[in-house]
C-alpha cells in the first residue's frame, strides 16, 4: 500500500518551499515549562501522570503489606483509609485518565489528523498545568491526615473525618475536573473543525472517534460532579448542610450526583484505550479493521447508553425497587456494544500476520483480561447477584481487571507502540517481553484470587479481615510485589531507550495513520507540507487493484 | 485443513465447551454455603451467570489463542494479512447474540428480585401494625386477621406470637433517629412466600462506629449479636446513627446499607441452623474492619429458650437495661462491649467516636 504522498524520512526536502517558518527542536528543558505546542503538552501528560502512576502504586504496595496478615499491624488503620482513598484517586484523575486523554489524546489527536496543532493551545497547556498543583494538593493533604473517605468520599463519613485534608482533595478533583473539561472541550474543536480537508469521516482513526465519543461524555458528567463536590466542600466548612441527615440534608443525593459522573469516568479510562486497542492491533496484525463503522457506532452507544446506568453503584444504597430494575437492564445492555469492539478485535486478528512485538503483546493481553473483567461486570449489573458482592474483594477484582488489565495494559501498549514517534528512539523488545510476562503474570495472581475473597464474605476497604481469608491475601500480597517488580525492566527500557536506543525511522511500524507520516520525533508544527490522505487507515493487504478501485 | 475435519474439530469443540460450561457453573465453589432462602435464589442466578461466562470466555479465549498461533508471522513473510474489512451477517450474529443473552438475564434476574420481596421493602408495615398492639390493626385493611392469624400459623413460635400480643414495647429502638420514618423505604420485604403476611420477629438493628446493636422491640432485649430463629420470617429494620454502615451477612446473600436520616429493611428467612458472620460493607471509619459481629441461628425452641432467658434478665436488671440508655453511659463503659470484640482500647474507641 502507497503511503500519504509526502516525504518521509527526509523532511528537510522541502524545506525551501514552505511557507512556514521552522521552528527551532524543543530543548530538554522547554518540557519542564509553559509550552502551548500539544506534543510537549503530550508528554508533559505522560511523564507527570506516570510519576503519580508509582507513587498510587507504592501506596498499593503499602496496602497489599497490610493485608499480608489480618490484623492490622503494618500501618495505622487511618492511614491505611488514607492510602486506599489517595491510590485510587491518583490512580484514577492522576494516572490513567491524563495519560489517555491528556498524553495520548493530545499527542496524537493533531496529527493524526493531520492539524499543526490542537485548536485552542494555550487553553491546552492551561488545562494540563491544573494537574501538578491538584497533586501537590493530594499529596500535601497527608500532612492534615489525608482524605479517608474513599474516592467516593460519601457523607456523612467524608464531613466528620480529617476536613482539612477532605477539603484538599475536593480542591484536586475540581482542579483535575476543570482541566478534563477544557481539554474535552479542546478535543471536540479540534476534531471537528481542524482535519486536513482530504480527511473523510470514514477515514477517521478509530482512535480519533474514541477520543470524540469520551470528550462529549465528559463535557456533560463531570460538571454534575463538581457541583456534588462543592456542595460537599460547603458542607465541611461553611456549615451548610446539603448531605447533613440530622440537619434535613440528603446523603443520597451526593451518590447520584458522584456517580452521574463517576460511572461515566470508567469510560472516561476504557474508550480512549478501546482507540488505541483499534489502532494497534491492525499495525501488529497486518489485518484492516474487522468493522469500522461498528467499532465507531460502538464507541457512541456506550457513551449514550454509559449515562443512564450510574445506579448500579447503589443497588444497596438508599434505591426504591424499580430503580434496580431499570439500572440493572441499563447496565446489562452496554455489554452489548462493548461486546461487538472485543469481537471486532478478536476478528481482526483471524488471517493476520501478527507480529508479537511488545505493543502488540500488551494489547492481546489486554483482550484476555477485559473478557474476563467484562463479563464479572455482567454478572454486578444483575441487581440480585450485585447485593451480595458489593463492596467486597469481587467489586476490587472486576474494577482492577477492567482498569489495570484494560487501561494500564492499553497504556503499556500505547508507550511501545508510539515510543519511537515520541522520542525517535526504538524501545529494546527483550526488556518489553520481560515486562509483559511480569505484568500478565502479577496481575492475574494480584487480583484473579479476589474474587473468591469478595464471594466468601471479605468487604473492601478494610485494613483488618477475617483469618480464614489470609491464605488468598498472601497470595494477592505477592502477585502486587511481582506487579511492582516489573516496573523495573520497563523503567530501565524506557530510560535507557529515551538517550541511548536506536533511532528510529518516521514509520518503523509500517502503519497507515497520517502521525506515521511525518518525522520521528515530529518537527514542531508537524508537517513541513501538510498530508494529503490518499488512503484509508488500516488497509493493510489491500491488493493493487483494489486500491485502484477505491480510489475510482 | 480439509472442510470435513475443521467442521468436526468446531462440532467437538462446542460438545467440550457445553459440558464444561455446564460444570463449571455447578462446581466453580466460588460462593459460601448457603443459609437462607433469598441464597438458593441468587446461586442459582449465579450459577447460571458463570455457566453462560464460561461458555463465552472459552469461545473467546480460545479463538484469541488459535488465531494468535495460527496467524502469527513467520520469519520471512513481510506480507500483509487478508484484506478483510467486515461482514455484515457475523457482526448482526454477535450483537444479536449477547443482546437477546442480555435480555434472558435481565428477565430473570426481575424474577428473582420479585421472589426475594425486592419490589416491596415497606412490607415491614404490616408488621409495625402489629407490634405495636391490636390497636394498630385498622392501619392495615388489608392485612388478613391479624396477629391471631399470625399465631395460628406458627404454633412453634409461642413466645414471639404472645411477645408480639403483648406489644410492650412500642417506643422507638434506642439509638435511633426518632425523626425517621419506621417504615422501611429501601432494601427487602417479604419473598412471594410470605407475601402479605407480617413477619414472625422484627429485630431494630442499628449500626454505629464500629459496632451492630440489636434490639428487639418486643422484649426489649438488647444485643451485639443477631439472634433469630430457624425457618422464622425475620424482619430487620436498619439505622445508622453516624455514617453510612452496610449489613451484610454474606451466607444469606443479603445486603442493605444502613443510612443515617432514611429507613431500611432486610426481610430474610434462615434455613440453616449455625453462626455465621454479620459484616460492615460500607467504609465507616478507621476500625471498619473490626466491624463484625455474628448471627446465630437457632433451632425454634433454643430460640425461644433463648428469648424467655434474656428477656427474664433485662426485665430483672431493668435499671439497666429496658431503660439503658446509651447516653447515660460513659463512653468507656458503652464502647467496652465492642472495644473487646475488636480487640482495640476502649479508651481509643471513645476517642474516635465522639458522640454529640
Amino acid at each position: 500500500m502507497t503511503q500519504a504522498q509526502i516525504p518521509l524520512d527526509d523532511t528537510t526536502l522541502l524545506s525551501g518551499q514552505e511557507h512556514h517558518p521552522i521552528h527551532k527542536p524543543w530543548k530538554w528543558y522547554d518540557y519542564f515549562t509553559y509550552n502551548i505546542d500539544h506534543k510537549v503538552i503530550g508528554i508533559q501528560y505522560l511523564v507527570t501522570s506516570f510519576v503519580f502512576y508509582l507513587i498510587g502504586g507504592l501506596m498499593a504496595v503499602a496496602m497489599r503489606m497490610e493485608l499480608a496478615t489480618p490484623d492490622p499491624d503494618f500501618v495505622d488503620p487511618s492511614l491505611y483509609n488514607a492510602l486506599l482513598t489517595n491510590h485510587g484517586t491518583i490512580m484514577i484523575f492522576l494516572w490513567i485518565v491524563p495519560a489517555a486523554i491528556g498524553g495520548f489524546g493530545n499527542y496524537l489527536i493533531p496529527l493524526m489528523i493531520g492539524a499543526r496543532d490542537m485548536a485552542f493551545p494555550n487553553l491546552n497547556a492551561i488545562a494540563f498545568w491544573l494537574n501538578p498543583p491538584a497533586g501537590l494538593l493530594l499529596l500535601g493533604s497527608f500532612f492534615f491526615g489525608g482524605a479517608q473517605a474513599g474516592w467516593t468520599s460519601y457523607p456523612p463519613l467524608s464531613e466528620i473525618t480529617a476536613p482539612v485534608a477532605q477539603s484538599m482533595w475536593i480542591g484536586a478533583i475540581v482542579l483535575v475536573g476543570t482541566s478534563s473539561i477544557l481539554g474535552a472541550l479542546n478535543f471536540i474543536v479540534t476534531i471537528l473543525m481542524m482535519r486536513v480537508p482530504s480527511l473523510s469521516w470514514d477515514r477517521l482513526p478509530l482512535f480519533c472517534w474514541a477520543i470524540l465519543a469520551t470528550s462529549a461524555l465528559a463535557l456533560v458528567s463531570t460538571p454534575v460532579l463538581a457541583a456534588g463536590l462543592i456542595l460537599l466542600l460547603f458542607d465541611i466548612n461553611f456549615g451548610t448542610s446539603f448531605f447533613k441527615p440530622d440537619e434535613g440534608g440528603n446523603i443520597i443525593i451526593y451518590q447520584h450526583l458522584f456517580w452521574f459522573y463517576s460511572h461515566p469516568a470508567v469510560y472516561l479510562m476504557i474508550l480512549p484505550i478501546f482507540g488505541v486497542m483499534s489502532e494497534i492491533i491492525p499495525v501488529h496484525a497486518r489485518k484492516p479493521i474487522f468493522g469500522y463503522k461498528a467499532i465507531a457506532y460502538s464507541s457512541l452507544a456506550i457513551c449514550l447508553v454509559g449515562l443512564f446506568v450510574w445506579v448500579h453503584h447503589m443497588f444497596t444504597s438508599g434505591t426504591p425497587p424499580w430503580m434496580r430494575l431499570f439500572f440493572t437492564i441499563s447496565t446489562l445492555i452496554v455489554a452489548v456494544p462493548t461486546g461487538v469492539k472485543i469481537f471486532s478485535w478478536v476478528a481482526t486478528l483471524w488471517g493476520g500476520k501478527i507480529r508479537f512485538t511488545s505493543a502488540m503483546l500488551f494489547a492481546v493481553g489486554l483482550l484476555g483480561m477485559f473478557v474476563l473483567g467484562g463479563l464479572s461486570g455482567i454478572t454486578l449489573g444483575v441487581a440480585p447477584f450485585d447485593i451480595h458482592v458489593h463492596d467486597t474483594y469481587y467489586i476490587v477484582a472486576h474494577f482492577h481487571y477492567v482498569l489495570f488489565g484494560g487501561s494500564v495494559f492499553g497504556l503499556y501498549a500505547a508507550i511501545y507502540h508510539w515510543f519511537p514517534k515520541m522520542t525517535g528512539r526504538m524501545m529494546n523488545e527483550k526488556l518489553g517481553q520481560v515486562h509483559f510476562v511480569m505484568t500478565f503474570i502479577g496481575a492475574n495472581l494480584t487480583f484473579l484470587p479476589m474474587h473468591s475473597l469478595g464471594m466468601h464474605g471479605m468487604p473492601r476497604r478494610v485494613a483488618m479481615y477475617d483469618p480464614q481469608f489470609t491464605a488468598l491475601n498472601k497470595l494477592c500480597t505477592f502477585g502486587a510485589f511481582m506487579l511492582a517488580a516489573s516496573l523495573i525492566p520497563f523503567l530501565i527500557n524506557a530510560i535507557w531507550s529515551w538517550s541511548r536506543g536506536p533511532k528510529a525511522s518516521a514509520n518503523p511500524w509500517n502503519a497507515l495513520t497520517l502521525e506515521w507520516t511525518t518525522a520521528s520525533p515530529p518537527i514542531v508544527e508537524n508537517w513541513e507540507v501538510l498530508p494529503v490522505v490518499t488512503t484509508g487507515p488500516y488497509e493493510y493487504g489491500m491488493s493493487e487493484e483494489e486500491a485502484a478501485a477505491v480510489e475510482g | 485443513m480439509k472442510q470435513i475435519p475443521a467442521s468436526l474439530l468446531t462440532l467437538t469443540a462446542g460438545i467440550l465447551i457445553t459440558l464444561i460450561s455446564l460444570w463449571v457453573g455447578q462446581n466453580h465453589g466460588l460462593l459460601p454455603e448457603q443459609a437462607s432462602e433469598a441464597a438458593v435464589l441468587v446461586d442459582e442466578l449465579f450459577n447460571v451467570m458463570v455457566m453462560i461466562a464460561t461458555a463465552l470466555f472459552l469461545v473467546v479465549i480460545g479463538a484469541i489463542l488459535l488465531f494468535c498461533i495460527r496467524y502469527r508471522y513467520r520469519p520471512g513473510d513481510e506480507g500483509d494479512g487478508i484484506f478483510v474489512e467486515g461482514n455484515l451477517p457475523l457482526e448482526a450474529f454477535w450483537t444479536a447474540i449477547p443482546a437477546i443473552l442480555v435480555i434472558g438475564l435481565g428477565v430473570y434476574s426481575v424474577q428473582v428480585f420479585q421472589e426475594m420481596g425486592g419490589f416491596d421493602p415497606g412490607s415491614i408495615h404490616a408488621g409495625h401494625g402489629m407490634m405495636g398492639g391490636g390497636s394498630m390493626s385498622h392501619q392495615m385493611p388489608q392485612m388478613p386477621q391479624n396477629s391471631v392469624a399470625m399465631m395460628a400459623q406458627a404454633p412453634g413460635d409461642g413466645a414471639i406470637a404472645t411477645d408480639a400480643m403483648s406489644g410492650m414495647v412500642a417506643q422507638m429502638p434506642e439509638g435511633t433517629d426518632p425523626a425517621v420514618d419506621p417504615v422501611p423505604r429501601f432494601g427487602f420485604g417479604a419473598n412471594t412466600a410470605e407475601e402479605g403476611r407480617a413477619p414472625d420477629l422484627v429485630v431494630n438493628v442499628t449500626g454505629m462506629q464500629y459496632a451492630w446493636l440489636f434490639n428487639y422491640p418486643n422484649s426489649g432485649i438488647m444485643t451485639g449479636e443477631l439472634h433469630v430463629p430457624v425457618g422464622k420470617d425475620v424482619q430487620l429494620n436498619l439505622s445508622a446513627k453516624d455514617v453510612i454502615h452496610s449489613f451484610w451477612v454474606p451466607q444469606f446473600r443479603l445486603k442493605q446499607d444502613a443510612l443515617p436520616g432514611q429507613s431500611s429493611g432486610l426481610r430474610f428467612v434462615a434455613n440453616k441452623v449455625g453462626t455465621y458472620p454479620v459484616v460492615c460493607a460500607e467504609l465507616c471509619g478507621s476500625y471498619h474492619g473490626g466491624m463484625r459481629s455474628q448471627v446465630i441461628v437457632h433451632p425454634v425452641e433454643e430460640f425461644d429458650e433463648w428469648l424467655q432467658q434474656n428477656t427474664v434478665a433485662q426485665q430483672q436488671n431493668s435499671a439497666q437495661t429496658v431503660a439503658v440508655n446509651p447516653a447515660d453511659l460513659s463512653e468507656g463503659e458503652y464502647l467496652a462491649p465492642y472495644a473487646q470484640d475488636m480487640g482495640v482500647d476502649a479508651q481509643v474507641l471513645s476517642q474516635l467516636h465522639p458522640r454529640s
